[in-house]
């Protein structure tokens, strides 16, 4: 079949859309991460990166993405799990993303309000007779609205995962004697890893990299990957900083992806943030 | 027979209400007459008046709407072509290679996206606003419509097209007539979230947009960095109207045409 000449015809604008947009910027960071501020090139960015603060940020950027990725899969997947047993549970599928199609910022600022002095939150404490708390600008409630907003986006997958799984095997292994709880660890869950995995890089990865989040809620008390980025990018100015830190953020991005990835054939989508 | 244990519905319930509490907050107190979210002094609609008659705000909103449909609309374009390109790569490997390329952007972190493209438009001399938003929005969308129009391609039987080709048609009509008709839900589906993508998107318009440009959620940062003003809480109740009249919209255009939905997560 003669469709070579057509074939370039349709390819073009896209792989021009590939070469400027995805492998241009991905060169133009690294380029940049080589360059001090004087624009000349050395390694300055990468030795600062390990001596300075930016190593230690690394790390706490990583325990609290670890930390709201766990929660919002504990969360996430009794709700996935409970809502394939509903009877409309496409509907209700959706009323549950629906929240996740709010702008982002929106749902960040009503817990600005929510988790205020005279929130509803410390109002409830002093119901309880209890003190006013500082809930705003503290680890705790940068990791309690990151888990909100992610949730929908961890649902999701291990619900198709869930929905696609085939009842029989339920059915025949309680017939073989197992428990509810057997047949979850032994048999459920184990078929249904690639949905989780899909829904830990949907999470992880954003969740290294959220900057509004830290800005609004927790005070400069957290500084993610994400932070340090935007804050080298458009504050300081200092571009070949910011981009030395992207290229680690690329090279872990890289890495969540590849233990995530597994060896699943049919091509499971990727989530978008 | 239920199938659902007491048990499980009450965690339903919950998990609905922490999803929806926030917005619903948020709403509620968009009709306070006080000025704050926390005392709910009386009932009014001074804050919604307040959104209409802010003539900068309205222009942004004229703005995000734009860039949205427009980035929708030439991302469909792009991602089209692309997606029907791909189909046509014989060698597994280029295919394989392309598609990876394709699922950088949807895996790249915004903040990643957003500083590249600063550098890139700096260098290529783009100046910052409008058009610069624009592009970048058509980047990250690209993207996406190839991965929700690839399914349709792929399972579409190639032997409409060698029938085609066998009664005459020409390449145009093949790509007009047999391919698009075909593949229109998925295109439909991939119009749809490249404009929630937009409309939605901070980070990433955050980096690229210069200081006459701003989009809504750009705006929304600035004013919630300034403190709570319910002009925002307003704002929310209107865009949570629009966004449930599209989703429904969506869910029934989508239920017509049996493609359940996916929203976001690709086949």
């Amino acid at each position: 079949m003669s469709t070579n000449r057509g074939k370039f015809v349709y390819l073009t604008p896209y792989l021009a859309w590939i070469l400027l947009f995805v492998i241009a910027p991905i060169a133009l960071v690294v380029y940049y991460s080589l360059l001090d501020i004087q624009g000349n090139f050395s390694l300055e960015n990468y030795q600062n990166f390990f001596t300075s603060i930016y190593f230690q940020l690394t790390i706490s950027s990583f325990w609290y993405a670890f930390l709201i990725t766990i929660f919002t899969l504990l969360i996430a997947y009794p709700t996935a799990y409970w809502l394939t047993k509903t009877k409309h549970k496409q509907l209700w599928l959706l009323l549950i993303i629906v929240p996740s199609w709010i702008n982002l910022l929106l749902k960040t600022y009503a817990f600005i309000g929510i988790f205020g002095q005279n929130g509803p939150i410390n109002d409830g404490f002093k119901q309880l007779g209890l003190d006013r708390l500082q809930i705003l600008y503290t680890d705790f409630s940068f990791i309690f609205v990151s888990v909100y907003i992610f949730i929908p986006f961890m649902i999701l997958p291990i619900f198709n995962a869930l929905d696609k799984l085939n009842p029989t095997l339920i059915d025949a292994s309680s017939d073989l004697g197992s428990t509810k709880w057997q047949t979850f660890r032994r048999v459920i869950f184990p078929l249904t890893t690639n949905g989780v995995k899909v829904g830990i890089q949907a999470v992880f990865i954003p969740s290294l990299s959220l900057f509004m989040i830290t800005r609004l809620i927790a005070g400069n008390k957290v500084i993610t990957l994400g932070t340090a980025i935007e804050q080298q990018f458009l504050v300081t100015q200092n571009w070949g900083m910011g981009s030395t830190i992207a290229v680690f953020l690329i090279i872990f991005m890289f890495i969540v992806m590849f233990i995530t990835n597994g060896k699943d054939k049919g091509g499971n989508g990727i989530e978008s943030n | 027979m239920s199938r659902t244990s007491p048990i499980a519905k009450v965690y339903l319930f919950l998990v609905f209400a922490f999803l929806y509490a926030p917005i619903f907050y948020l709403i509620f107190y968009s009709f306070n007459s006080g000025g704050t979210m926390s005392s709910f002094d009386g009932f009014t609609l001074e804050h919604y008046g307040a959104v209409f008659q802010d003539n900068r705000l309205m222009v942004i909103v004229i703005n995000t709407v734009l860039v949205a449909l427009l980035s929708a609309l030439l991302s469909s374009a792009i991602g089209v072509l692309g997606a029907v390109g791909i189909i046509f790569i014989q060698r597994k490997k280029y295919r394989q290679t392309l598609l990876t390329m394709n699922n950088i952007l949807i895996v790249s972190p915004d903040v990643i996206i957003g500083a590249s493209l600063l550098i890139l438009f700096t260098l290529i001399g783009i100046k910052l606003g409008f058009a610069s938003v624009l592009i970048a929005h058509v980047a990250f969308s690209v993207p996406i419509v190839v991965l929700m129009v690839l399914p349709k391609l792929q399972e579409m039987n190639q032997s409409y097209i060698d029938a085609a080709l066998d009664l005459g048609a020409s390449k145009r009509d093949i790509f007009t007539k047999v391919i698009l008709p075909y593949i229109q839900p998925g295109v439909f589906a991939g119009f749809f979230l490249a404009l929630t993508y937009s409309l939605d998107d901070f980070a990433v318009t955050f980096f690229v947009t210069g200081n006459g440009f701003s989009t809504l959620s750009v705006e929304i940062y600035s004013m919630a960095r300034a403190g709570i003003t319910l002009t925002i809480n307003a704002l929310s109740g209107i865009l949570f109207i629009v966004t449930f009249v599209l989703v429904l919209g969506y869910y029934a255009l989508s239920n017509k045409m049996k493609s359940p939905i996916r929203a976001g997560v690709p086949k």
